[in-house]
Parts: structure tokens; sequence; C-alpha cells
């Protein structure tokens, strides 16, 4: 019942993703809006990249058309060798099944569907038995600290607790590449250096990890920054020295705990 | 996606919402169950008149003057002018399959007891032909050969005529006066109901052919000769006997058709499961009506929910479903509702027959057909109205459904 995954032609050692020339043009009746003007970039496997820049600089729309979500009007997009461009609508389907993980701003979990079960979903349309698909789900909620939330429904989960459990749903399937939308924007900044730790600890595990933020803070602990403006790349450099999450916290006040708790 | 994980998720979302899942169920549950109680009604009249056809006695011919019309049905019945008393005398002499014979006239009129009146038939009938109907005499005597021969003016009354008539007194041995010719009443017959077709059969007076034909009807003809054959198996013999009779009668040539019609009763059961059956079609479109518009009410709430679901669909497009994924998703939905709705229909259509039944006294005959036919017909609403929503949600762009507010 599953999408043969594309097979990649070429091999390009360590590269992972290979943009060129992208431009997206939304028509919003007689006005075009041109929020990508032409990104070239490439990212190689292992990588941690921050995304930065100012509101309506194109952020969302470049990571929707990474994350396979929406096509570009123009530009070459290659994923692991294949050309993303080319592909049909089930074919972008697997891809987004296996090798993208999406983390959005708003959790975008199911309601009323336990963690659990949100975390099985992409195992649902994959091929995997009820057996491995609940082994896998509870192993990543264990690796984003949930192992004792399995069965809370969203609404019974503070807002860390549901991001954390959108993370393992992105990571549930193994991926090659983690996007995330300002996956802090909506929680405070203690829970949202907790959840840059999760993202630190995946990528030394050898994931990559691309996020959006546009608070300095959270993007010192990216490896790399690329600052937008106006569609365009303005900036694009290594951040030599990341701040490593898990000593950040240790400095942090607690006030949070209790709402933690509560929920 | 694995098809007991689809159930699982449609069965889910459907509980979600309770209230209004069951009101959609229910347009397909009244649409299931009239369409099975309408058809255990005209069933249930299609066997009820077998079986009153069965009753008239299933060795009785009846002949008919005229020619048989296509499809068993008979045109003008009795305008022909061929079937005269000497026929009739001639089939009770010469056809010896045949055990008793009746020639029979008709008319119609007022008939008058006292400062009552009552308007019947009134059917000219020789000695045997409440031997032939098996039609017992209640109370009184029936009339005579010597009646017959005499053309005298005696009469019986059937229940229904005698019970407007003669609502307080005995009738036999009083007068009515019958198209202003006094008959005197020597007996009443048992009550015998309604005939196949839903007519009284105790409407009616009895009185000899020949009193008919002369003081009544002034039309020297028979209607019909009702007869007998002498057991089940001589029907057939009795029938060629009388037919090789009438056509050397009438001088036909051969292979010039009959000027009379024989008909038994698998005839006449043919012609009324014919009647019946257009009475249960008739009835089970009509119910297949609000079927359809149960139909409907699945596709509206199915749309209602692609809407209000549009996110979740995103959210599911986004980590890895398909269109087809979406598409069963929604289909299925709409099919465990057509499912669910057809099962409790069928349910409710069965006690709402046999409701039926003990009520009003109709026999209502569930059959399997009917069954099988509205739980397809669940079913193919079920995808037939679920697809065009499905597919609606199948085919969304995963961005635009995921920003949808
Ligand atoms: N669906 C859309 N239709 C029309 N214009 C859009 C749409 N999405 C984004 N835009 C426009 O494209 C530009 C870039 O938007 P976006 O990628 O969301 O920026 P960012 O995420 O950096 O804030 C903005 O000017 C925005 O108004
Ligand atoms: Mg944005």
């Amino acid at each position: 019942m599953t999408s043969k995954l594309p097979t990649s032609s070429v091999n390009l050692n360590g590269t992972l993703i290979q943009i060129e020339h992208l431009t997206k043009v939304y028509q919003l009746g007689e006005v075009d809006v041109h929020a990508l003007r032409g990104i070239s970039v490439n990212v190689s496997k292992g990588e941690f990249v921050a995304i930065m820049g100012a509101s309506g600089s194109g952020k969302s729309t470049f990571m929707n058309i990474l994350g396979c979500l929406d096509k570009p009007t123009k530009g070459s997009y290659v994923l692991e060798g294949i050309d993303v461009g080319k592909l049909s609508r089930d074919e972008l389907a697997a891809i987004r099944n296996k090798k993208i993980g999406f983390v959005f701003q708003g959790f975008n979990l199911l309601s009323r569907t336990s963690a659990l079960e949100n975390v099985e979903l992409p195992l649902l349309y994959g091929a995997t038995s009820n057996k491995t698909r609940k082994q896998k789900a509870t192993e990543a909620l264990e690796r984003v600290g949930l192992g004792d939330r399995i069965h809370h429904y969203p609404n019974q989960l503070s807002g860390g607790q549901q991001q954390r459990v959108a993370i393992a749903r992105s990571l549930v399937n193994d991926p090659s590449i983690i996007l995330a939308d300002e996956p802090t924007g909506n929680l405070d900044s203690r829970t949202s250096v907790e959840v840059m730790g999760i993202f630190q600890e995946l990528n030394n595990h050898g994931i990559t990890v691309i996020l959006v933020t546009h608070e300095p803070d959270i993007a010192t602990f990216a490896k790399r920054h690329i600052i937008f403006r106006d569609g365009k790349i303005k900036t694009d450099k290594i951040n030599s020295s990341p701040n490593i999450a898990s000593e950040v916290i240790k400095e942090m006040p607690m006030i949070d705990d209790e709402e933690e708790e509560a929920a | 996606m694995k098809i007991l994980n689809i159930l699982l998720s449609a069965f889910r979302a459907l509980q979600r919402n309770k209230m209004r899942s069951f009101l959609t169920m229910l347009g397909i549950i009244i649409g299931v169950g009239a369409v099975i109680a309408m058809l255990a009604i005209g069933q249930g009249a299609e066997y009820s008149v077998k079986e009153q056809i069965a009753a008239l006695g299933t060795n009785v011919l009846m002949v008919f003057p005229g020619a048989q019309q296509q499809a068993g049905v008979r045109t003008a019945a009795g305008s022909a002018t061929t079937l005269t008393e000497d026929d009739a005398l001639a089939i009770g002499r010469e056809c010896p399959a045949v055990q008793y014979l009746s020639p029979g006239s008709a008319a119609g009129g007022q008939v008058i007891a006292g400062n009552l009146n009552w308007s019947t038939s009134i059917q000219g009938v020789g000695t045997d032909y409440l031997e032939i109907r098996q039609w017992p005499i209640e109370y009184g005597d029936f009339f005579t050969d010597q009646d017959v021969k005499a053309a005298a003016k005696v009469c019986i009354l059937g229940r229904t005529v005698a019970d407007n008539l003669f609502p307080e007194s005995s009738p036999v041995d009083q007068t009515v006066r019958i198209r202003s010719v006094p008959f005197k009443v020597v007996g009443v017959l048992t009550k015998k109901g309604q005939n196949a077709m839903g007519q009284d059969q105790d409407d009616v007076i009895l009185a000899p052919y020949t009193t008919v034909i002369r003081r009544l009807s002034h039309w020297p003809n028979l209607r019909f000769i009702l007869v007998s054959a002498t057991s089940l198996n001589d029907i057939s013999v009795a029938q060629t006997q009388i037919s090789e009779l009438l056509r050397m009668r009438h001088k036909i040539q051969p292979y010039d058709p009959d000027d009379f019609t024989i008909r038994n009763q698998t005839d006449l059961a043919a012609t009324a499961t014919a009647t019946t059956d257009v009475l249960t079609i008739l009835l089970a479109s009509i119910a297949s009506v609000s079927l359809l518009v149960g139909g409907i009410g699945i596709m509206n709430i199915m749309l209602v929910s692609v809407t209000e679901r549009t996110r979740e669909i995103g959210i599911r497009m986004s980590i890895g479903a398909r269109s087809r994924d979406i598409l069963t998703q929604f289909l299925i939905e709409a099919l465990v509702l057509s499912l669910l709705g057809g099962i409790v229909g069928i349910i409710i259509g069965v006690a709402g027959s046999s409701i039926i039944s003990s009520i009003a006294k109709w026999p209502t005959i569930v059959t399997a057909f009917s069954i099988i036919l509205s739980f397809g017909f669940s079913i193919a609403i079920g995808i037939f109205f679920g697809f065009y929503p499905a597919r609606k949600a199948a085919m969304l762009n995963p961005i635009d459904a995921l920003r949808y507010e």
C-alpha cells in the first residue's frame, strides 16, 4: 500500500539539500507577492541550521518548500539526490513520511487523540506492523522525555510537552532531516531552551536540523546561521561556538516548573 | 494504512459527534426501514392473494365469451355474444372431465326491502354454483332445478346484503324488490370475506340464471360458465374438452382463434400476482425516495466534516498521508454511517413489519431478498454520496489545508 520512495541517482557525499535559484510568487488577486526571490543554499548531513530574519522575509515559505508541503514557483530542490520538483503527489507524501519530520509553531497535534497515537500516525501511513508501531512511538516519546505521558491528550499537556510530542512524531520514522518553523514561538524561555536541548541531542545523534526562529537567543544553539531579508539570503555564516542547552538550563530560574507539573 | 486502523479511526471520528452521526444515520434508518416494511407489505399482499385464490378451489375453470388478449388480460369481458345456455348444457353433457357446471349471467341494481335499499350485483347461476365455489348456505335453502327451469323469482342473499337489508329480522321468506321485480328470499349465504382483488364477496345476490336473463338483464347470452373438473389432475383435460367442444359448436376454423376464454386458477393467480407486484414496486419506490434523501444527508454531513477537519487533513498530509489515504478515511466514515444506519434500519423495518401485521392485521412477509437489497442499497449510498466529499478532502493541497482556519 505504500508508495515507493524515489531513489537518488547521484551520491553527493554528505550533501543533504541542494537548492538553486528558488523563487516563490504568491498571487493575491491582481498583486504578485514575491516571497522568495532566488535562494541558493546547500545543507550537509549533520548540520544544525537556524534561519532568522524579519517577519515576512520568506522563512516559512522556504521551510514549507523544504518540507515538501508546497512547491516553488521556480528553481530546483534536490533532497538526498532526488529532484523533488519532479515528484508526484504520492511520491511527495512518501518523502514527507520517510525523510522529513516537520515541527510547527502551533504544534499541529490531532486533538482528542493521545500522545502515543499522535506519534504513531506517521507509522500508520507507512508499512509498520501494529506492534513495532507502538514500540517505536513509545521510544520516540521516551526520547523527548515524555515516557510517562504517552496516554495523555494534547489538552492535558502543557505547551512545551505538546511540542515535545510533535518532535517525537517528527522523529519516529527516523527522518534524514527535521524541519521546525518557530518551534519555540509559543513557548516561554525556559521551555524553549528545553526544546532546543532536545534538538541538540537529536543533532548529536546525526539528525540534520533546520529551524526558523526570530529570537537570537534560540539561534545561539545552532551551528549555522542563515539570515533572510526580503526573500533573499542576507548572510550565511557558521556559529563556531554554539551554546549547549543542557548547560544553559542549569543557570535559568525555575519559575515555570509549577505550570509544567500542573498540566 | 491498514483497513482495521481506518475503521477504528472512522468509528472514533463518528463518536466525537454522536448526535450528528445519529441524525445522519436516521435518514438511512428511516429509508431502509421503510423499504423493508413496504416490501414486506407488498409481499404479504401477494401471499394472501395467492392463498385466497387457492381457497377458491383449484379445480375450477371459468369460461368467458370473447377472445383471450395478450398477457391474460381480457378487455370488454362478456361483450361478445358467443356463449349460450346451449353451450353450457352441451359442456355438461359431453365433457366427461367436467364434474359440476353452472351457467352464469349477471345484472346490477337497486334492491329494496321494506324501507331499506341496497345496491349490489345480482349473479344468475345454476344449482351447482355453491358446490363449485364450496360455499355453504348459512340458513334457508338454495334454489332448485325446478326454480331454474321455471325462471322462478327466488334469490339467496350474501351476508353483506342480508345485514344491510334485514338488520333485525331473518330475511328468509321475505320479499325483496330487485329493479322493482319482487323476489322471494329463500336463503342466506355464509360469510366469505374479500376476494383476491379486495372485493367483498358477500355483497352479492344469487338467483337462477334463467330468471336474471329473462327478468333483469334482458341479455340472452351467458356472461360466464363456471365449471369444476372431476379432479385436480383433470383440469387440463377438462379445459381441452371444453375448448374442442366450443370450437366445434361455434364452427371455428383450425388456426382461427377461440371466441371464448377458459381460465383456471393459475391464470387468475398470475394476474393477481402481477397486480400485487406493481403494488410492491410502487411502495418500494416511494420508500426508496426517503433512502435517497438519507444519502443526501450523509453527503451533506461529510462535506461539513471535511470543511471542519481541513486542518486535520493538512496535519495528516504533512506527515505522509497520501490522497488515497484521506479518500479512504472519509469514504469509510461515510460507509460506516450508512452501514450502521442500514443495519438499524433493517432491524426497525423487520420489527415495524410485524407491528403492522399485528395492529393493522395485514399480512407482511420479510424476505431475505429485501434485506439483502436494502443492505446493498445502503452500501451503495455510502459509497456514492461519500465519494464526492472524500475526494474533495483528498485533493486538498497540504499547505492550504494546514493554513485553513
Ligand atoms: N499563502 C500566501 N498567500 C499570499 N501571500 C503569502 C502567503 N504566505 C505568505 N505570503 C507572503 O509571503 C511573504 C513571506 O511570508 P512568510 O514566508 O510567511 O514569512 P516569514 O515566515 O518569514 O514571516 C509575506 O509577504 C507574506 O505576506
Ligand atoms: Mg513564519
